[in-house]
């Protein structure tokens, strides 16, 4: 059914539209939010700024857009997809050649009022350029070796892109959503297959190219590996963060050390504990149960996103929807298994519980994405 | 595009199965995460709450005070005093430089101190205290205190520093505290973490470092939350460490102080026992040192004036130095021979001025002779002939056996520094450490306290206090710690036949109070008070036989390094001893001009316990003891005018 068969008569119009936002997802996404001012005021040390109150304006800022984005229909959305794909593409350009260099990265563009992450722009982005792409082809055809270059490009280029800044975690994260959403579209998975033989040869070439000429990455990226890798090579230097991360963890047992009592994070003992590294905050002042709970929010997100998917009736709807809920799940997923020393540290925040004005206001917006698939859903 | 409904429905159908595939894959990978979450916060918790602890806690000692040293009547030998010192935060400071150069207005910094401020405050953390200056008094800290506000980021601070009041009199009893070094770490196996507070002192030398055992007492500590960058945050608790013990000592420091004066600028020392406990009244060694400035950091140039002395000012000449004891060793031997039955009183030797031993000339010190000699007149007038003759008779080993059991030869057991052992030589020794035999010159030589003979003017004190009362006298010098007093040195019987030491002494009581005898001149004649005694002379030279063709040269004459040691041994009073004194005048000449009036001026001060009247003294001696008596008093009042003396 492509939009044009919408029966207009049976999608609610108006304020109406309102009544039929998902409030549960509402709801769930500002408990998370919620998380994540106490957390910032927690490792402020008892106080709104510098953290909790400019991330909280910013979530009252992309609960706007994200209404204004789901009153608008889903089919205007999947008609400008290639625009807000190639406005991204453009807005990464712009990052290479007048960016703003922070954290060793250059990945902001200052708009004055707020610093702008095109890369967190174009996660988004790429995903409703792949559904809509998917909801134009016809699905016989989605398995053929062109018709599947050309997503394959749709998704490589600002990877390539973003890798330069270097941003190593968003790239592979963008990499990783394109992918879903092409195996969600129906791809045969003989591609997938060979993607990951591919992707396990790469990581072989990597390890090999170390200290040659062609070396692939950076020192750093590789000193990252590392000490992911073995922590305890290096406990004062690069192996600090993960250890000082697990010690916060574990030191939080089944119930925590209390709201506010956390020294490790108290005394500065973590790294980046109001960004990346929020979560061992929140595990340490309130344990097993706090980290269980987050985590429950997150799947119950994830759960009604996958829900509105499998109730639309159409494809771009089904496919943003899930495209959306597979970056959110990367994100938090990577950005855990880091904190808890399951995988490198490559500066992955956690999804609308870390400080960050861009990534908070595009989650959101694309959280509207799915809110309007919802409310323009035929009845 | 049209599509057909069919493909529609199996597009979707495909979507939704391939959609809930990922869902399951997503749902398994969270719960991954939930178990490594679970192995982290519960499983593996105890060890990370503890490896947190340890991040946010660290324990910082707190010194304790120092266990203070009186003597026998309370009077303060060490003690503890505030010392203010200034901190200073360099980032409170902001302007370290502008600081200091305020701070050096209000009070005099030594530039070198500022130097090594400046060097450690480029080199530490911003936020961590450095000390600016050290030992400041009481006014220089008010002046800082009072400009406070002027001065950002400065602290006076109050710490405890050793304080020797009675200047240089116990320099060698008590010793001195330092601040630990390497050296002093390197010599222990497990050194008690307070060693590396910074500043900490311990005992260096003396009484001091002997019982640094008790005087130092038992760190406090107190934890303290630090965050990541070291920075202090709060203290969390603290315990209070415990006091080091007090100390009472046995000396008296009135009688320290006297004998110390009696010295003056002599190379010599002065031991006084207590004849019924075996405490030491006083253990003075000329000349001495400040102990105040080794606390205080010792100048180079003072430390080389005091190790380039040839008086030897840094040696403990009481218990450290030994030396031939000479003729007062002549005591040993006719008690060897009374106890062997070898002689009666009346028994005499007749001295021709010398006596040929296996071809060798050895002479007498009266080179006419004696003539005919008794015990007492051999005591008396110090008949070298006549020990020849009796040691021969003897052998060395009885007599090296009698020298031990009268405490020569042994190391007594007194908490103070390098206590010599001294040398009572025997056959066994000689082809021990010589690898030669024995020889009957060698008994010769021994039995007149020459040769190998070496004693401590401690072990000869020790000596005359066993002869005066004939029972096993030890020498101690703590008399309680902490209020609890400590065994006294009161011994058992020597088991020696008492007619035999009557004998021995009655010769000691003609040494001081016949005519004839050698310390006639430095007698006492008040009544009850007499003293028996006995004088030395030890040779530190051997007389070549060119000296002595050319006739004896006068010690005058010679070098004072090769000058005779004179020495001088007596008990008092004589009826009823009560102290035994020795005293040594290192190449003093003879011992009865040289250490002779030393003693009985220390033992009339002893037993008067104060200046001694003069009516005492024989009554030719009086107007020149009265004039020495008002020059030490004098000399005394100077003293006590220096800032660390507590003396009125």
């Amino acid at each position: 059914m492509s939009y044009l068969e919408y029966n207009a008569k049976s999608t609610p119009t108006g304020l109406r539209k309102i009544l039929y936002l998902n409030w549960p997802l509402t709801l769930l996404l500002a408990s998370v939010a919620g998380v994540g001012f106490l957390m910032l005021y927690s490792v402020a040390g008892g106080s709104f700024s510098p953290w909790a109150e400019p991330q909280f304006k910013r979530f009252l800022l992309g609960m706007g857009v994200m209404l204004v984005v789901a009153l608008i229909p889903i089919w205007f959305w999947r008609n400008i997809s290639i625009l807000a794909y190639l406005t991204s593409v453009v807005l990464l350009l712009a990052v290479e050649f007048f960016g703003t260099v922070g954290m060793g990265a250059q990945r902001w563009i200052d708009l004055g009022f707020m610093r702008l992450q095109p890369s967190e722009l174009m996660k988004i982005t790429s995903v409703m350029l792949l559904a809509a792409y998917y909801d134009w082809l016809p699905p016989e055809r989605s398995s053929r070796p062109t018709w599947v270059l050309i997503p394959v490009i749709m998704i490589l280029f600002p990877t390539f892109l973003v890798l330069r800044q270097p941003d190593l975690g968003t790239s592979i994260l963008m990499m990783a959503a394109g992918g879903g959403v092409m195996f969600l579209a129906g791809v045969h998975w003989a591609y997938f297959a060979a993607v990951i033989a591919a992707g396990l040869g790469l990581v072989a070439a990597v390890f090999q190219s170390r200290g040659s000429s062609w070396q692939l990455l950076e020192n750093y990226q590789y000193r990252r590996i590392d000490t992911f890798l073995d922590p305890s090579q290096d406990p004062l230097g690069a192996g600090y963060h993960i250890t000082q991360s697990k010690i916060a963890l574990g030191s939080g047992g089944w119930s925590g050390r209390g709201y506010m009592q956390g020294t490790q994070s108290r005394l500065n003992f973590l790294p980046e504990k109001h960004t990346d590294f929020i979560f061992t905050t929140l595990a340490e002042e309130f344990g097993f149960i706090g980290g269980l709970t987050l985590l429950t929010l997150y799947v119950l997100i994830i759960v009604f996103c996958v829900a509105t998917a499998l109730a639309a009736k159409d494809r771009f709807s089904s496919l943003v929807s899930l495209g959306v809920a597979i970056t959110f799940f990367l994100f938090f997923a990577v950005n855990m298994s880091m904190v808890m020393g399951l995988a490198p540290v490559v500066g992955v925040p956690l999804p609308l519980v870390s400080y960050g004005g861009s990534a908070m206001l595009v989650l959101l917006a694309a959280f509207g994405l799915v809110q309007s698939a919802n409310i323009h859903r035929p009845r | 595009m049209r599509r057909s409904p069919k493909d529609q429905e199996a597009a979707h159908g495909k979507l939704s199965r391939r959609a809930l595939l990922l869902g399951g894959l997503q749902v398994g990978f969270v719960g991954a995460l939930a178990a490594r979450m679970r192995y982290l916060q519960i499983d593996q918790a105890d060890q990370f709450r503890l490896l947190a602890e340890e991040n946010r806690i660290n324990i910082r000692l707190l010194a304790p005070a120092r266990g203070e040293i009186f003597d026998r009547n309370g009077r303060t030998l060490a003690h503890n005093s505030p010392s203010y010192r200034i901190i200073i935060v360099p980032e409170d400071a902001g302007d370290v430089e502008q600081v200091i150069a305020k701070l050096s207005e209000l009070i005099a910094l030594p530039p070198e101190d500022i130097e090594r401020a400046r060097a450690e405050i480029r080199r530490g953390r911003p936020f961590l205290p450095i000390t600016l200056a050290d030992q400041l008094n009481w006014e220089d800290i008010s002046k800082v205190a009072v400009n406070a506000p002027a001065l950002p980021g400065i602290t006076p601070e109050v710490g405890l520093t050793r304080i020797y009041p009675q200047l240089d009199d116990f320099a060698h009893v008590v010793g001195y505290v330092g601040p630990v070094s390497d050296y002093d770490l390197s010599k222990l196996d497990a050194p008690d973490p307070i060693l590396r507070i910074p500043r900490f002192q311990i005992g260096k030398v003396g009484f001091e470092a002997k019982r640094e055992d008790v005087l130092r007492g038992t760190a406090g500590a107190k934890r303290i939350e630090v965050n990541a960058g070291g920075r202090v945050m709060r203290e969390l608790d603290r315990k209070e460490g415990q006091a080091g013990a007090d100390m009472q000592l046995t000396v008296d420091a009135d009688l320290q102080n006297y004998a110390q004066a009696r010295l003056g600028s002599e190379s010599a020392a002065v031991v006084v026992m207590d004849c019924e406990s075996g405490h030491m009244r006083a253990l003075a060694s000329a000349p001495s040192f400040d102990p105040n400035q080794f606390v205080r950091g010792i100048s180079v140039a003072d430390y080389r004036m005091l190790t380039e002395d040839p008086y030897r000012p840094l040696a403990n000449k009481t218990v450290q130095g030994t030396y031939p004891p000479g003729s007062t060793f002549k005591m040993v031997t006719s008690l060897a021979a009374l106890e062997e039955g070898l002689i009666g009183p009346d028994d005499t030797v007749y001295c021709p001025g010398h006596l040929e031993v296996s071809g060798r000339k050895f002479h007498c010190w009266k080179r006419g002779g004696h003539g005919h000699v008794d015990l007492n007149t051999s005591l008396m007038q110090s008949c070298d002939v006549y020990y020849y003759d009796l040691a021969i008779k003897v052998g060395i080993d009885k007599i090296s056996a009698m020298a031990t059991r009268l405490g020569l030869g042994t190391r007594h057991d007194l908490p103070m520094s390098a206590v010599a052992s001294g040398l009572a030589p025997n056959r066994e020794w000689k082809s021990r450490v010589k690898g030669q035999d024995w020889l009957v010159g060698d008994t010769a030589n021994a039995s007149i306290g020459q040769g190998f003979m070496l004693a401590s003017p401690l072990q000869l004190a020790v000596m005359t206090a066993r002869l005066a009362t004939g029972r096993d006298l030890s020498p101690r010098l703590i008399k309680s710690i902490d209020g609890a007093e400590q065994p006294s040195g009161a011994g058992e019987s020597l088991g020696l036949n008492e007619n035999h030491l009557r004998m021995v002494r009655r010769g000691m009581y003609s040494v001081s109070n016949d005519r004839r005898g050698t310390g006639y001149r430095s007698r006492i004649i008040a009544e009850g008070m007499r003293m028996g005694g006995k004088s030395g002379t030890s040779q530190v030279r051997n007389i070549t036989a060119a000296e002595r063709a050319a006739g004896v040269i006068s010690n005058k004459d010679l070098p004072w390094e090769r000058r005779d040691h004179a020495l001088y041994v007596c008990f008092a009073p004589f009826e009823n001893p009560k102290f035994a004194v020795s005293v040594i005048v290192e190449h003093g000449g003879g011992g009865s001009t040289a250490a002779a009036p030393i003693a009985r001026d220390v033992m009339l001060q002893a037993l008067y316990d104060g200046t001694p009247p003069l009516e005492a003294y024989p009554k030719g001696d009086r107007k020149r003891i009265k004039a020495q008596q008002d020059r030490l008093e004098r000399e005394r009042i100077k003293r006590a005018e220096n800032p660390d003396s507590d003396r009125a």
